[in-house]
């Protein structure tokens, strides 16, 4: 016991020390979380503003419904100078009764989301005027649906990616750099049994999997980019450890092949790299084609990647964890063997 | 020496990486408590023979027994009696010399305040708290052979320990391996210094291409040879036609700037020498393992 908390320990304090990895754990994952996080901020919530000159029921109704924003002008000249240049798509005016819309012809599609909004308002405003009961009646009623906002699967995707890249690299890299600079026979020649060295290594791992996922979440959920956690999100965490595990089988693999740690690196991205790609790291994998959305189901990161944003995000229960679990037990299995079938204590 | 007394047994072990016979039908043993050494050349199959014997390497015929076991497969139950000082250092990234020596002890079950013991062992108290990378080569050496020790195992193997270091630190590490000696371990090692051996050793072994050439106590070795005496003098102090007719010269011959007498019998030609005041520049050099060395192969030794 007190070897497996001495070689734990020992193995922290090298991680700890080893400011390049600390970077490549925390701060690399941590950047594309920002960056992606502020750019895509309004991206979802994106309304369209128009000018708006005059007042009256309609705007009123229209400024209820929340379709469109308004940019007042008192001047209707300066609104539809502000349509010309290209600054905003339309340009409400309201003289009394008369309601006219200026618009650009340059962005259609936007041109006639506006008009027929508007259209729509007008239409409905006429009706009540008359004082008849409408013949149709049309009810919209908002759903929650899978668009989420941008960091709400920015955040799952990250850390899962980010996870991934540190349990990969680490044990390729530790495996590597043991054998070559021979701790490996060394330890072998001590009286401790392999499963401890490897325990206290995944021990490691997962422990900096933990502080990973603590330190994404408490930074998105900073105001700045407004992550909001549903209510089960502490299932995340069985995820995160079966997915350390997984990605860890993987470095091993990578680790049995690689004979210096350059090519362990390189091996590393190699197979990390497409998989953050497809997996739905940095766009939400729904949005692309169904050919790549099956290819992708073949990586065990889309599918941690589909658990943590079940878990985290989607406000789904157990039953979410039971799929990816079950594969992510799987792959570590399966990877796990080989890599221990291609291991070689020296070189 | 009996076998059942000896710590090392070897008998007609070979090994060989394709055709290359690495190590070529060797046998020898290594009583309890005695310090042997494997000298060589590089290539000559010394890492190769001590990893056989460390259970580090199977061996493709022959029988290693150590402590009465044999070391391979990986006998757990002699590890915690045998220290391993690998030729290359093996070390955790990024620990310090006394974290390196805890988490060694750990493998082995020792407790931490070991480490500072084995520190001021090897003279590195001072660098308990540096980076093992921020070493220098020779103290690396050092803290590589304290995280042998850790566990005081009964015997030490040490793969050239005194490699790399400056003869200072050579001669303080010799302090240390005879310390460990009168704490009445085994100690087998290898190194490329003859002289080094002839001080340290209670007997070598001279390997060559794979095979022990002898093996027996280094003044033995020596003796056995009935190499000459060289006297060597400085130029102009006396002439080759008078040197060569001292009594007990064997042979006389001289280069640019010292005069070399060869002789069996020193006592009366250094007397000779004095009483004739020819004695500047004088040095003297009996026979070395060196000499067996080239005895043995025909070839200059080069470490
Ligand atoms: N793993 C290996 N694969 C192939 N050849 C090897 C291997 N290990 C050693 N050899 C070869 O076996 C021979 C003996 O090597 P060994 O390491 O035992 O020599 P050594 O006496 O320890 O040399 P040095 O003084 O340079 O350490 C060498 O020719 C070496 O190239
Ligand atoms: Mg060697």
């Amino acid at each position: 016991m007190t070897a497996f908390k001495t070689l734990s320990v020992a193995m922290l304090k090298g991680f700890v020390r080893d400011k390049v990895t600390l970077f490549f754990t925390f701060l690399f994952p941590l950047m594309f979380l920002v960056i992606f996080g502020l750019v895509l901020r309004d991206a979802g919530a994106d309304k369209t503003r128009i000018a708006l000159v005059g007042d009256g029921p309609i705007v009123s109704a229209l400024r209820d419904s929340g379709a469109l924003e308004f940019e007042s002008y008192n001047d209707v000249d300066a609104a539809v100078q502000k349509v010309k240049d290209g600054d905003l798509p339309a340009a409400l005016i309201i003289r009394g009764q008369q309601v006219d819309v200026r618009f650009a012809q340059s962005d259609q599609v936007q041109s006639a989301t506006v008009l027929g909004i508007i259209n729509g308002f007008v239409d409905r405003a006429n009706l009540a005027a008359t004082g008849q009961p409408p013949t149709f009646t049309f009810a919209a009623e908002k759903v929650e649906d899978a668009s989420l906002k941008p960091i709400q699967f920015l955040t799952p995707g990250i850390l899962s990616w980010g996870v991934a890249v540190s349990a990969v690299f680490g044990s390729a890299l530790t495996l590597v750099s043991w054998r070559r600079k021979q701790v490996l026979r060394r330890i072998r020649l001590a009286p401790i049994s392999t499963a401890s060295v490897l325990s206290s290594r995944i021990l490691v791992s997962t422990g900096v999997a933990l502080v990973q996922g603590a330190t994404f979440i408490g930074v998105a959920s900073l105001p700045v980019f407004g992550l909001q956690l549903s209510g089960q999100w502490w299932l995340a965490i069985p995820l995160l450890l079966l997915g350390t595990i997984a990605f860890f089988a993987l470095g091993m693999l990578v680790g049995a092949f690689a004979k210096t740690e350059e090519a362990a690196s390189a091996a590393a991205n190699i197979v990390v790299l497409p998989m953050a790609f497809l997996s739905g790291t940095f766009f939400p994998v729904d949005q692309a084609p169904a050919w790549l959305q099956t290819v992708s189901k073949i990586f065990p990161l889309r599918h941690m990647n589909d658990g943590m944003l079940d878990v985290l995000v989607r406000g789904k229960g157990i039953e979410a964890l039971v799929v990816p679990g079950a594969i992510l037990i799987g792959f570590s299995l399966v990877v796990g063997f080989v890599a221990s079938r291609v291991f070689k204590w020296e070189e | 020496m009996t076998e059942e007394r000896s710590a090392v047994v070897v008998r007609d072990v070979r090994k060989s990486y394709g055709d290359l016979k690495a190590v070529d039908g060797i046998s020898f043993t290594v009583a309890e408590g005695e310090f042997f050494g494997i000298l060589g050349p590089n290539g000559a199959g010394k890492t190769t023979t001590l990893e056989i014997v460390e259970g580090l390497r199977e061996p493709d015929s022959g029988e290693v027994r150590l402590l009465g076991e044999s070391p391979w497969p990986r006998n757990v139950k002699l590890l915690p009696r045998i220290g391993v000082q690998l030729q290359a250092t093996a070390f955790f990234d990024k620990l310090t010399a006394k974290e390196q020596l805890q988490t060694f002890g750990a493998l082995y079950g020792v407790s931490a305040g070991t480490a500072a013991d084995m520190l001021e062992l090897v003279g590195l108290a001072d660098k308990a708290n540096e980076q093992e990378s921020k070493l220098s080569g020779g103290q690396r050496q050092r803290l590589s052979i304290a995280c042998a020790l850790v566990h005081d195992p009964d015997i030490v193997f040490l793969d050239e320990p005194t490699a790399a270091l400056d003869p200072q630190a050579r001669r303080n590490l010799w302090d240390v391996l005879r310390a460990i000696k009168e704490r009445g371990k085994t100690i087998v090692y290898t190194t490329h210094y003859l002289d080094e051996a002839e001080i340290l050793c209670d007997r070598v072994a001279i390997m060559d291409t794979g095979k022990i050439l002898a093996l027996d106590r280094p003044a033995v070795l020596v003796r056995g040879l009935d190499a000459p005496t060289h006297v060597t003098l400085q130029k102009g102090v006396l002439s080759v036609v008078d040197a060569s007719e001292l009594d007990g010269v064997d042979e006389a011959h001289e280069d640019e700037v010292s005069l070399t007498l060869s002789t069996r019998r020193p006592a009366p030609v250094l007397s000779a020498l004095a009483e004739r005041g020819a004695l500047d520049g004088l040095q003297v050099r009996t026979a070395t393992l060196e000499d067996v060395f080239l005895n043995l192969t025909g070839r200059e030794y080069r470490a």
